[in-house]
């Protein structure tokens, strides 16, 4: 198996994906890049302009601000969407704490996407939300 | 010729070991050479060249060499208007593309690239064992062994200078009856046919725009839509001069761009069936054509690095590398040329290098070069002083004239570090990634970048204290960075730094 066909199946067992058609799925791996980064190597950079959208395909990685982990990352999570769909410049830095794989796309095509793509969009929300709703347990 | 035809470096072992003599290994090489260190070239080719010795395939670069630019041809910042050319501290031997151009086109043929690259070697004195082929690889306990065919090459430090000149297709029912861009039969073969050709990269519309005088009728299908260089600002995009089969498509012209997923390629009785369906226009469409070609690109010739533990990604069509271009995973293990693409840096707004062209990595290989002298050979690199009242006119000139930093953007900087008991140092050009990323002293890094909407202005790293922080300095209409504007803040950015 080809491993263009790898990302495809990747991305076709995740939530985030979940509702696309196969040639679909197909137009969305080739339009996210796909990149490697090694244990230790920095992803996302506070305060940098210019950063993508990334979906983790294998390994994890560590939300950090100021050094402190404040979140772990793996398959299946995104991360940069905040970013992008604001145009703002990342509050923490994204580490890889194990070799991480991901597809990526640039902030800036980031509307364009969801916009094309309204079930991603929707899966998309749902799990902001679900973030929200777990920090603000306390509230309830 | 005679330093050409003789076969220096007999197998043994060398402290460096360099496999490729296309335009990366013929730099690095060089680079090399002119830091001291004691290296072998190997080459499975007759010559130097790589793989302009056959490709493109339509025998015209897609990259420029003006012969008539703003600067002089042999000065320093003339590199940014000749790609083409490698890089020499000797005058007599840079620009030497330029020269075998005939007029006719201010992108080389082939052939014309070609000659510029033997003379580069010629000059520059870069020799080589050629028709030495490189075969297997193995770790020992300090380094390397070679298999090639001419022995073994023991090394501590390998560089892969080998191309991303493998044909690659991606898994469709029934690819295999297709011939790959590699595999090109002559253009009047495809005289008044009907043809399908997957891939609307380059080397897809390079087909497409090639065939045009000949087609009855051009396809072009893949997933997703054409991302166009002047629309993406990036030379990833597909280039403007293969851009005639995209107009006759928005003219209505007979041919077509189409995006849609290949499910499946089928022999007829007299052509093939391509079974698609459409990404951005739902819904299936079948073509029945008389050739179907596959421009899908291309990969790395890994041989057996993988299997020795080099990490592979984009398909497994590139290593993983360091900001250095040494394997992610196999330390030891360097990579030339536009495998140096693996490379990946902060590719800021989605713009990536230029690694894959050899604007981007004849850098690489400098840098590379210079890296292995000093982390493995013990090489001491002079870093000049420079007076602090010099030091915003010096960032600014590079930020306006610097080659490496307007042909790798956001990629490679200029560095300075500041000490309060040496002085200011210029580091030289170096990874971006490796100064943001990597800590050390205090200093400042500053590159040139192009964001997403198109704007070409200089950015500024002030790294203290280990820790890296961006400024963005203004654009300029004219792409001068060395207005009164940009002395006062950048001025005012590196207070913290010098008071």
């Amino acid at each position: 198996m080809s491993q263009q066909s790898e990302v495809t199946d990747s991305l076709s067992g995740m939530t985030l994906f979940a509702d696309l058609s196969a040639p679909q799925l197909e137009a969305v791996a080739h339009t996210f890049e796909e990149e490697f980064f090694d244990e230790g190597t920095r992803v996302l950079r506070k305060g940098f302009a210019g950063s993508g959208f990334y979906v983790i395909i294998e390994g994890e990685a560590a939300v950090q601000l100021d050094g402190k982990v404040i979140a772990q990352l793996s398959r299946g999570d995104f991360f940069g969407e905040i970013s992008a769909l604001l145009n703002a410049l990342p509050t923490a830095d994204v580490i890889a704490t194990r070799p991480l794989r991901c597809v990526v796309l640039s902030g800036e095509a980031v509307e364009g996407f969801l916009l094309d793509h309204p079930q991603v969009a929707l899966r998309m929300l749902k799990a902001q939300a679900r973030t929200l709703r777990n920090n603000t347990k306390w509230l309830s | 010729m005679a330093e050409l035809t003789d076969r220096p470096f007999p197998p043994g072992e060398y402290p460096v070991v360099v496999v490729g003599t296309g335009p990366g290994g013929l730099q690095t090489s060089y680079s090399l050479s002119q830091l001291g260190v004691t290296h072998a070239l190997l080459s499975a080719d007759e010559q130097p060249g790589g793989m302009f010795r056959r490709f493109p395939f339509f025998q015209r670069l897609i990259t420029w060499s003006k012969p008539y630019a703003p600067v002089e041809k042999y000065e320093r910042a003339h590199e940014w208007y000749d790609w083409n050319s490698l890089l020499s501290d000797d005058p007599a031997c840079r620009a030497s593309v330029i020269e075998f151009m005939d007029g006719t086109s201010y992108f080389p043929s082939r052939p014309e690239m070609e000659k510029g690259l033997v003379a580069f070697a010629e000059r520059s004195g870069v020799i080589a064992r050629y028709g030495c082929r490189w075969e297997g690889t193995a770790r020992t306990d300090d380094g390397f062994v070679l298999s090639t065919s001419d022995g073994e090459y023991r090394c501590k430090t390998v560089v892969f200078a080998i191309g991303m000149t493998e044909a690659w297709k991606p898994e469709i029912d029934g690819i295999d009856l297709v011939p790959h861009y590699v595999d090109m039969k002559p253009p009047k073969e495809f005289a008044g046919k009907r043809i399908f050709i997957m891939g609307k990269r380059n080397s897809g519309f390079e087909l497409a725009d090639g065939l045009l005088p000949w087609a009855k009728q051009l396809i072009l299908g893949s997933p997703r839509p054409a991302k166009l260089s002047i629309i993406t600002h990036s030379t990833s995009g597909a280039r403007a001069r293969y851009m005639q089969p995209y107009e006759d498509n928005a003219l209505g012209g007979g041919h077509f761009v189409i995006d849609a997923a290949i499910e499946r390629v089928e022999r007829t009785a007299d052509g093939f069936r391509v079974h698609t369906e459409g990404t951005t226009r739902p819904g299936a469409m079948v073509f029945d054509v008389d050739e179907v070609i596959a421009g899908t690109g291309f990969a790395t010739p890994l041989g057996d690095l993988p299997a020795m533990g080099v990490t592979t990604f984009y398909q497994n069509r590139l290593p993983a590398q360091t900001p250095f271009f040494q394997s992610a995973t196999v330390p030891g293990v360097f990579f030339a040329g536009s495998v140096t693409q693996g490379s990946i840096g902060l590719k800021k707004y989605g713009i990536p290098s230029n690694s894959a062209a050899v604007h981007g990595f004849r850098y690489n290989a400098r840098v590379l070069a210079q890296h292995i002298a000093e982390t493995r050979h013990g090489v001491k690199i002079e870093r000049p002083l420079i007076e602090p009242d010099q030091v915003v006119s010096y960032l600014l000139d590079e930020a306006t004239f610097a080659p490496e930093l307007w042909n790798q953007q956001s990629y490679l900087a200029r560095v300075l570090h500041f000490d309060r008991a040496r002085g200011i140092t210029d580091e030289g050009i170096l990874p971006l990634q490796h100064f943001v990323d990597a800590g050390g002293a205090d200093g400042v890094a500053i590159t040139v970048e192009t964001d997403g909407t198109g704007d070409i202005h200089p950015a500024l790293y002030i790294r203290k204290g280990g820790t890296a922080e961006e400024q963005l300095l203004p654009s300029n209409p004219l792409h001068s960075f060395t207005t009164s504007q940009h002395h006062a803040e950048l001025t005012n950015a590196l207070k913290s730094l010098i008071d």
